[in-house]
């Protein structure tokens, strides 16, 4: 069956792997098909989707974020006279259970990229009388919710997606997204946050890549103010989060504001566990593995935030050996941490996962891009458990952008993987050399630009790869 | 701390080869009502080392559950939901507040406060 998918014009990259992950979640066992309206640029907010059922689309759009509307689609057009042949000949064993006289319907009219007055809308309205609605209106809470979407065609200049044609579509809602999440998990009204809180909608969308739902276990290994866990928590998911900094995940900002009370203010289940530790030498007992489900996190790659690990060598004051912690002050000793690079933090992390996550668990996690690179091809950390089922970018900077990535395991962990697994991670450490030092990526981000006059030439021959109205423009 | 997370913890200092299961040592002890969850219970209880379990469930007070681990079929019926209460009880609803976790093989403290462990090692256990 295919449904027309109307998405919120932002996060472009996000929009379809979101549905396909929701897919997966609720029962669609093989990969999607879409297609594009005629005419229609890839980043357009009218898609076709091919779902296997109502109830899937519906129950898609419900949990989706960026997902506007779920329609069946009665017809379309580059014109008001197409859309009416169009319209009457979608077959009358489809449309007229939904006109019956019992029954009460609503029409709104959308537009992409223009604005149409109260008066051009109800005329738009009236032109459908061909439709034979025998129900009565209902503005507030009809049975039946059937949607005008237009958009004309539009010059590359004024921030839409390009060589698009005028096309009308009319269409019966079958379910549409709970934005109202967003207002209510919005970060500004959060008790404890720390300087690298993830926004609510992207947590959110971070939740759905991971699949996050009731009786499933999610563990964040970055957990911080527990920003990523709230969203999968709120989607029924057990939650669990480690970090090594002892101040953010147990002390927070007081009694009633630390990671505790963020999911005690959403009424959501604490987590089933908090832990202090360091992923590069993580406490797991041997022998148990695939206990999560999935593992959502964002590390940190050293722009805004620093990854720090165990085994700094700060000298202890009067000890000969600074190696060692003398007997009497290892009570209450604090040890000293030692930086922590991004490359050595992905191996980490893709280890852990191979070996803790469930045959078909989902990793999911930022990873950042240099976008002067984004000529040459990016290189992603690999492993030969998992499979990348979906790459979104969201550009921060004209410098650089962030890419959440997600992977499900597809091989069992095993000895002969592992062995795999390092030689891939060796040809990664390998592509991504400068990244091993700490500070190097901060400055790539944060280098002031070095001549005016190249500037100058610069923006001249400069030609952005990536179209303005992406990411953070929308 | 609960005892899930007990049951997933070992002390990783280096060269340590028995550091699972970590001894319990209670200093305050809360029990918290959580929403039972069958389906994620039987899920657990396969990755669940039996014995440690029941161990560290007796150095918090809870000595309920039977001594010996049981058979998967029992879980797996929907039939007997009294074994998996217990089961909910000891791994979900008995808190260590503060605490410590001790390394079996060297002795080691780990520490919980506020329900928290830390299982971060020192500079010369790295």
């Amino acid at each position: 069956m295919w449904f027309l998918c109307v998405f919120y014009h932002r996060l472009l990259d996000f929009r379809k792997p979101e549905v396909e992950a929701l897919a997966e979640l609720f029962g669609e066992d093989e990969s999607l098909q879409w297609r594009l309206p005629e005419h229609h640029h890839n980043d357009t907010p009218f898609h076709f989707v091919q779902l296997s059922s109502e109830e899937i689309a519906q129950n898609i759009a419900k949990r989706s974020i960026l997902v506007k509307g779920m329609y069946e689609l009665w017809g379309e057009g580059t014109c008001y006279e197409e859309l009416k042949e169009s319209i009457q000949s979608f077959p009358d064993s489809r449309k007229l259970p939904f006109l019956t006289s019992d029954s009460t319907f609503r029409i709104s009219v959308e537009t992409f990229g223009k604005a149409l007055t109260f008066d051009e809308q109800k005329e738009r309205i009236h032109s459908l009388t061909y439709i034979p609605f025998e129900g009565k209106v209902n503005l507030k809470n009809p049975d039946h919710n059937f949607f005008l979407m237009e958009m004309d065609e539009s010059e590359e200049s004024n921030g839409l997606p390009p060589i698009v044609q005028r096309r009308i579509f009319f269409g019966r809602e079958v379910g549409f997204a709970d934005r109202k999440l967003l207002p209510t998990f919005q970060l500004k009204s959060r008790t404890y946050l720390g300087p690298t809180a993830m926004d609510a909608e992207m947590a959110f969308l971070m939740a759905n890549q991971a699949n996050a739902a009731s009786g499933k276990l999610v563990y964040d290994p970055f957990v911080g103010t527990g920003s990523i866990l709230v969203s999968a928590a709120r989607f029924g998911a057990m939650t669990m989060g480690a970090d090594i900094d002892i101040r953010v995940v147990r002390d927070g900002r007081g009694p009633d504001c630390n990671v505790w009370s963020n999911f005690k203010q959403y009424g959501l289940p604490a987590p089933v566990a908090l832990l202090r530790m360091d992923n590069n030498v993580p406490p797991w007992r041997s022998g148990l593995k695939e206990i999560f489900d999935a593992i959502i996190c964002d590390p940190p790659y050293g722009v805004r935030a620093g990854g720090r690990k165990s085994g700094g060598r700060k000298i202890l004051r009067g000890t000969v050996d600074p190696y060692t912690v003398p007997e009497d002050k290892r009570t209450g000793h604090i040890p000293s941490t030692g930086a922590y690079s991004l490359v050595e933090c992905v191996h980490d992390l893709l280890h852990l996962a191979a070996r803790m996550l469930v045959m078909k668990g989902r990793l999911v996690f930022f990873f950042p891009v240099l976008r002067d690179e984004c000529g040459s091809e990016v290189k992603f950390p690999e492993h030969p458990c998992f499979k990348l089922v979906a790459v979104s970018e969201q550009i921060l900077s004209s410098r650089y952008s962030r890419v959440l990535l997600t992977m499900v395991k597809v091989e069992p962990y095993s000895d002969e993987v592992e062995e795999a697994a390092r030689l891939m991670h060796l040809e990664f450490r390998e592509n991504h050399l400068k990244w091993l030092e700490e500070g190097n990526i901060h400055s790539s981000v944060f280098k002031p630009s070095t001549d005016s006059s190249q500037i100058q030439t610069e923006s001249k021959t400069f030609k952005d790869p990536k179209p303005k109205y992406r990411g953070k423009y929308v | 701390m609960r005892l899930i997370t007990h049951n997933m913890l070992s002390c990783n200092i280096k060269g340590v080869t028995n550091g699972f299961p970590l001894k319990v040592e209670a200093e305050k002890v809360i029990e918290k009502e959580i929403d039972f969850n069958p389906d994620f219970l039987r899920h657990m209880f396969a990755k669940i080392e039996w014995k440690a379990l029941v161990e560290a469930a007796c150095s918090l007070g809870y000595a309920e559950l039977p001594e010996d681990s049981p058979d998967a079929t029992v879980i797996e019926s929907a039939a007997d939901e009294s074994l998996l209460k217990k089961l909910h009880h000891a791994l979900l609803e008995l808190h260590l507040e503060e605490g410590a976790l001790v390394c079996p093989e060297t002795g080691r403290k780990f520490p919980v406060n506020k329900g928290i462990p830390n299982m971060l090692l020192h500079e010369d256990e790295v």
